[in-house]
């Protein structure tokens, strides 16, 4: 799972509400074209953009057991999950190499965003007979 | 995949489905019976050919399924239930005042009400409809709406056991409940129409253009019921609305609203037949709300610029629509016409007052709308803002980046297309 988590301080690129228009269009064109190139070598099993920070809500039970819903991510990181892609390619190395490419997506002026992109292996193993 | 086959397969599911259905008097099983069928003769008939009845071919396929599915079963009172019931269920059942002979086309009609039951949640009457109505198999609709097969199996499976608890009946609904009942039904095609339609921006490649799938489903209930207004009404809708879909995304894939889009490429034949349709409907009434719709989308497909709309029929049209309706998305949409008629500040006004309609607080719609009508009014700062306010709001990710857009075009003094 490649996550695009990211926060201001671990973001050295400004925030994408502040880009023109020429930009931003470079953008999605870049990231259509990275889920079609998945898609096409067989590795894409899904991905998708996530809604803003405002619309984060944090769920936890209560002592009665119902759900108690606090807003948004904590102040004092405010870092947010962008996007995510499950990806089943076939080695680390690949999902690393992948990582990096859409890591480069272009921001201001063209140049490479450089975005952290976690990856992380989804726990989806057959299980070893034992 | 040959296509006449796949056309023919999935016009028939509904007509043997029903056949099998009187027969046995158990939907679930005789619907399980048939989608077995219908995959047998595609794995068959591109090779074989076609069956000279394709019909008796699907029904016998099915029936032999149906038989084996009873005679294996190990509940036994199931079983004794179904035996007890082989008689024909019209047979025992009355059938209604209205009702003619049963035909296999009426059959699609009664699958329809059946499917879309007021019983059923949407995403249920959605799915078990395009199975068992559309003749689609679990694994396309689950790609259509990009989940699981597994959860589409049990979404399928689950709708089916609640039509089998609550009981409905396999026939036509009484001619009191009927008006209801097709609500539910127009209203389902319109959800399924209306997923395909917004979800086309999607990354994945769909295997089931599902607003297509609405159409054909709408088409056949048209033919159907050739004098239901509404009926009509909601074909015009969805082809008028297809119409622009050539048009609806750029080069990156990013929306363009209705006002920038190149209308040489809207299908025009597709807006010649909704025109004539809902201008065949709107005299004849009774009117409602998919009539008033379609004339709104007829009335924009027939402007040959933005400029040219006919905004003071659009406005008259969402005034007559909000008394059927009662929807706040209705409301804001009147209040741009508004705009587009009195200027820019009567629109703002009338959004200031759905502000406080607690079904729109907060709803990245109505700052969509208030940027919309603040850049008409040419406060660009004020404007961006409330379009980044939308783009932070919106569960959509091509709309997000379409509002990105529209707030940066303000926001670098680019010149914005008119």
């Amino acid at each position: 799972m490649l996550l695009m988590q990211f926060s201001a301080a671990t973001a050295d690129f400004p925030e994408i509400g502040t880009w023109r228009p020429e930009e931003i269009q470079a953008h999605i064109a870049f990231m259509g074209d990275t889920n079609a190139k998945l898609a096409a070598a067989g590795e894409l099993v899904d991905g998708q953009g996530l809604a803003g920070v405002d619309q984060v809500r944090i769920v936890r039970a209560g002592t009665d057991g119902a759900p108690v819903v606090t807003e948004g991510p904590f102040p004092e990181t405010k870092e947010f999950l962008a996007g995510y892609w499950i990806i089943d390619c076939d080695s680390p190395e690949r999902a690393i190499e992948i990582a990096g490419q859409i890591s480069a997506a272009p921001g201001p002026g063209g140049r490479p965003l450089n975005m952290p992109i976690e990856v992380r292996p989804v726990m989806s193993a057959p299980p070893v007979e034992v | 995949m040959d296509r006449h086959v796949e056309d023919l397969l999935r016009e028939l599911a509904p007509r043997v489905l029903g056949v099998l259905t009187r027969r046995f008097g158990d939907f679930a099983a005789a619907e399980d019976a048939v989608q077995e069928a219908l995959l047998a003769a595609f794995a068959q008939w591109p090779a074989d050919g076609v069956p000279d009845n394709p019909r008796g071919w699907l029904i016998q396929v099915a029936h032999r399924r149906l038989v084996e599915q009873i005679r294996g079963e190990q509940a036994r009172r199931r079983r004794e239930d179904l035996v007890a019931r082989q008689e024909p269920v019209d047979r025992l059942a009355a059938p209604a005042a209205d009702a003619g002979p049963a035909t296999d086309r009426d059959d699609t009609l009664v699958l329809l009400f059946l499917c879309c039951h007021p019983a059923l949640s949407a995403a249920s009457a959605i799915a078990l409809t395009l199975r068992a109505v559309g003749g689609l198999t679990t694994a396309e609709i689950a790609r259509a709406f990009m989940v699981p097969e597994a959860t589409m199996a049990q979404r399928i499976s689950r709708a089916k056991q609640r039509i089998k608890t609550s009981g409905v009946p396999f026939r036509q609904p009484d001619t009191e409940d009927r008006g209801r009942r097709l609500g539910a039904v127009l209203h389902v095609l319109y959800l399924i129409f209306n997923e395909g339609h917004t979800r086309s921006a999607g990354p994945q490649l769909r295997q089931v253009e599902l607003s297509a799938e609405a159409i054909r489903l709408t088409r056949a209930l048209h033919t159907l019921l050739p004098d239901d207004s509404e009926v009509t009404g909601l074909l015009a809708l969805m082809l008028l609305t297809e119409a622009r879909s050539p048009a609806r995304t750029g080069p990156a894939g990013e929306l363009i609203s209705l006002a920038d889009q190149d209308r040489g490429r809207w299908d025009a034949a597709a807006i010649a037949e909704g025109v004539a349709l809902v201008t065949h409907a709107l005299p004849r009434g009774p009117v409602g709300q998919y009539q008033v719709q379609a004339a709104i989308a007829a009335l924009h497909d027939e402007a040959p610029t933005a400029d040219a709309t006919d905004w003071p029929q659009i406005l008259a049209l969402y005034e007559v629509l909000e008394r059927i309706t009662d929807s706040p998305v209705v409301a804001l949409n009147r209040a741009v016409a508004g705009a587009m008629v009195n200027g820019p500040a009567a629109g703002l006004d009338a959004l200031a007052v759905l502000a406080d309609d607690s079904r729109l607080a907060g709803h990245h719609r109505l700052f969509a709308a208030r940027a919309h009508l603040l850049e008409m009014a040419g406060d660009r700062s004020a404007a961006a803002e409330a379009y980044r306010a939308a783009a932070g709001r919106t569960a959509s990710l091509p709309e997000r980046h379409y509002l990105l857009l529209r707030a940066a075009r303000l926001g670098h003094g680019a010149p914005v297309p008119e």
